[in-house]
């Protein structure tokens, strides 16, 4: 009786959290009419993508996708490999005053970005970087980086010793050990930094949205949220546009959950 | 044997691989961050040059309410994203995991998790879009939801009411923030030794007790995590108030992050803004150390 109460209780929960994606999807396929003369919780009589092609072309979705998708893969290499270089210097090299490097390190992942923007838009215009890609790639890369570094760090210094010796009497140069032993057995863990690197990119707002003032530059979220902040969309067309913003996160999310899952079997396997 | 030297030069040639991090952490974080703390003392509309004045900003916050109310309105915040989702995580994790995952079989509680959790993937701009559009006073689903039941009373102008809006945001947020707990707490339960679970149930615990006496000082280490990485979460927290309220009606859900925007953007002052960025960031460095010691304390 009470295990299946706590069971219960727990689907009405999970119920619960996902009742706003069934009002999205529900009044993202219903026409405007439709929507008018039944309100939000009616059933449409049938898919409507109407309100979702108008939506996509009014913003050129595909186009906020795309600069999306550039950014957020572009910041993900970069900084997967400026972490890379980071922890094999720290973690590996063991170079001097290295925890108070890593101190650093961590404290540039903490600082609130209110503190960071108003210089990095004054520097961006100053070096002509202001309202590009390139200047939001550059600096995501070092914020993930922060972060990326601290973790790899720690990774790395647990790094088998045998096998850097090894590689060190077969005449292997630094760089040739970093590229041939140590990438290749530290990859599932890459991997994940990677994945939460385009996916913590993804979602970012802020600085995006200072920096990134005209259309044909905006990430997905900032389009959004500078739509919803004009209120100037119908109810249709907002649900639309609210389902094309949680397609993609589902989509990383079933990734990101056997990204997840290979990286933490291939950990234990070593 | 020349073991010292090539040590040395081993050293040394492992610093150039810290050269473009170090290089790149200078340009877009330390240098800015320098930057903004002298603009702090600086009266500066962005253009032209900025005027010295010393901490006549600083002086300025102490008697601004409105700093002041967005400060209390971050402690709420608090709560909703830091305080109610890790009690309630905790709660639920342990249900997931020492119930359901036992009695009913792990896929079941992984799925009721990852329902639990889908939200955090969620831009957050895009839950903001969500959830004002549910929250709509006119049309919106919930006011709707509400008068189909008979409870028209209870229909409310959730985020264009001074007095809900901020506790409409906290619900919102909560919505957001519970499932990164419920899963960070999920992997540190499965790192608990069963032998102690076992050992108190030979012992006559019940449940409750178990919970409370085995699993949560067990976990404590990812209590910790949570507690201080929702903190800052919620101390910087911009898009849900940009997308939601822009800080209104108001000013009544102003909160730092936004407060500084506002003088960066929109009132041009610059000095004013980059200063209640600085305090925001001593606050966040102060609470962050704090948390650590206290952490490392705990673990000796």
């Amino acid at each position: 009786m009470r295990r299946h109460a706590v069971l219960w209780s727990m689907i009405v929960l999970a119920v619960v959290m996902l009742v706003p994606f069934f009002i999205v999807v529900l009044n993202a396929v219903k026409t405007p009419e439709e929507y008018s003369t039944g309100g939000p919780l009616s059933l449409p009589s049938g898919v409507s993508l109407d309100g979702v092609i108008a939506f996509w072309e009014r913003v050129d979705f595909g186009e906020k996708l795309l600069n999306s998708v550039v950014i957020s893969g572009s910041v993900a290499v970069l900084a997967v490999v400026v972490s890379v270089f980071n922890a094999y210097a720290l973690g590996i090299g063991r170079v001097r005053g290295r925890l108070w490097i890593l101190v650093l390190f961590l404290i540039a992942n903490t600082l609130p970005q209110e503190a960071l923007v108003y210089p990095l838009y004054f520097l961006a215009n100053e070096v002509g970087l202001y309202d590009t890609k390139t200047a939001v790639i550059i600096i995501f890369t070092v914020i993930q980086a922060a972060f990326g570094t601290y973790l790899l760090t720690s990774t790395l210094g647990g790094f088998p010793r045998e096998l850097l010796e090894a590689a060190r009497i077969d005449g292997a140069n630094k760089w040739q050990t970093l590229v041939r032993i140590v990438v290749p057995i530290s990859r599932p863990t890459l991997g994940v930094l990677f994945v939460f690197f385009f996916i913590w990119t993804w979602n970012e707002f802020f600085l995006p949205l200072v920096l990134l003032i005209s259309n044909e530059n905006q990430t997905v979220p900032v389009a959004l949220g500078v739509l919803q902040g004009q209120r100037m969309m119908d109810a249709t067309m907002t649900s639309a546009s609210a389902l094309l913003g949680v397609i993609p996160a589902i989509v990383f999310f079933l990734i990101f959950q056997r990204a997840l899952t290979r990286g933490i079997t291939a950990g234990a396997v070593k | 044997m020349s073991l010292v030297p090539t040590s040395i030069r081993d050293r040394g040639s492992y610093l150039l691989f810290l050269i473009p991090g170090g290089l790149l952490l200078l340009a877009v974080i330390l240098v800015p961050f320098g930057m903004n703390i002298g603009i702090s003392f600086t009266e500066w509309s962005g253009a032209g040059e900025p005027e010295w004045i010393g901490l006549d900003n600083y002086v300025r916050l102490m008697s601004d309410g409105t700093f002041w109310a967005s400060f209390r309105h971050n402690v709420g915040l608090v709560v909703a994203m830091a305080i109610l989702p890790t009690l309630a995580g905790l709660v639920i994790a342990a249900a997931l995991f020492d119930f359901i995952g036992k009695q009913f079989g792990s896929r079941h509680a992984a799925i009721l998790r990852a329902c639990i959790y889908l939200p955090q993937v969620l831009p957050i701009a895009v839950a903001g879009i969500v959830w004002s559009w549910i929250l709509a006073p006119q049309d919106g689903a919930l006011n709707e939801v509400l008068r189909a039941v008979g409870l028209d009373s209870l229909a409310q102008n959730w985020l264009g009411d001074p007095d809900l809006a901020l506790w409409t945001v906290m619900g919102v947020m909560l919505w957001i923030q519970v499932g990164y707990p419920v899963v960070i707490f999920m992997a540190g339960m499965q790192r608990v030794d069963p032998s102690l679970h076992e050992a108190a149930e030979l012992d006559g615990a019940s449940w409750w007790g178990r919970f409370w006496h085995v699993t949560v000082p067990q976990i404590r280490p990812e209590i910790f995590v949570v507690l201080l990485t929702c903190t800052i979460a919620a101390l910087k927290v911009f898009a849900p108030i940009y997308v939601l309220t822009r800080g209104g009606p108001g000013g009544s859900t102003n909160v730092p992050s936004y407060y500084s925007f506002q003088n960066f953007f929109e009132k041009t002052q610059v000095g004013y803004g980059a200063a209640i960025a600085t305090v925001l960031t001593v606050l966040i460095l102060v609470l962050t150390s704090v948390f650590l010691r206290v952490q490392n304390r705990g673990e000796r």
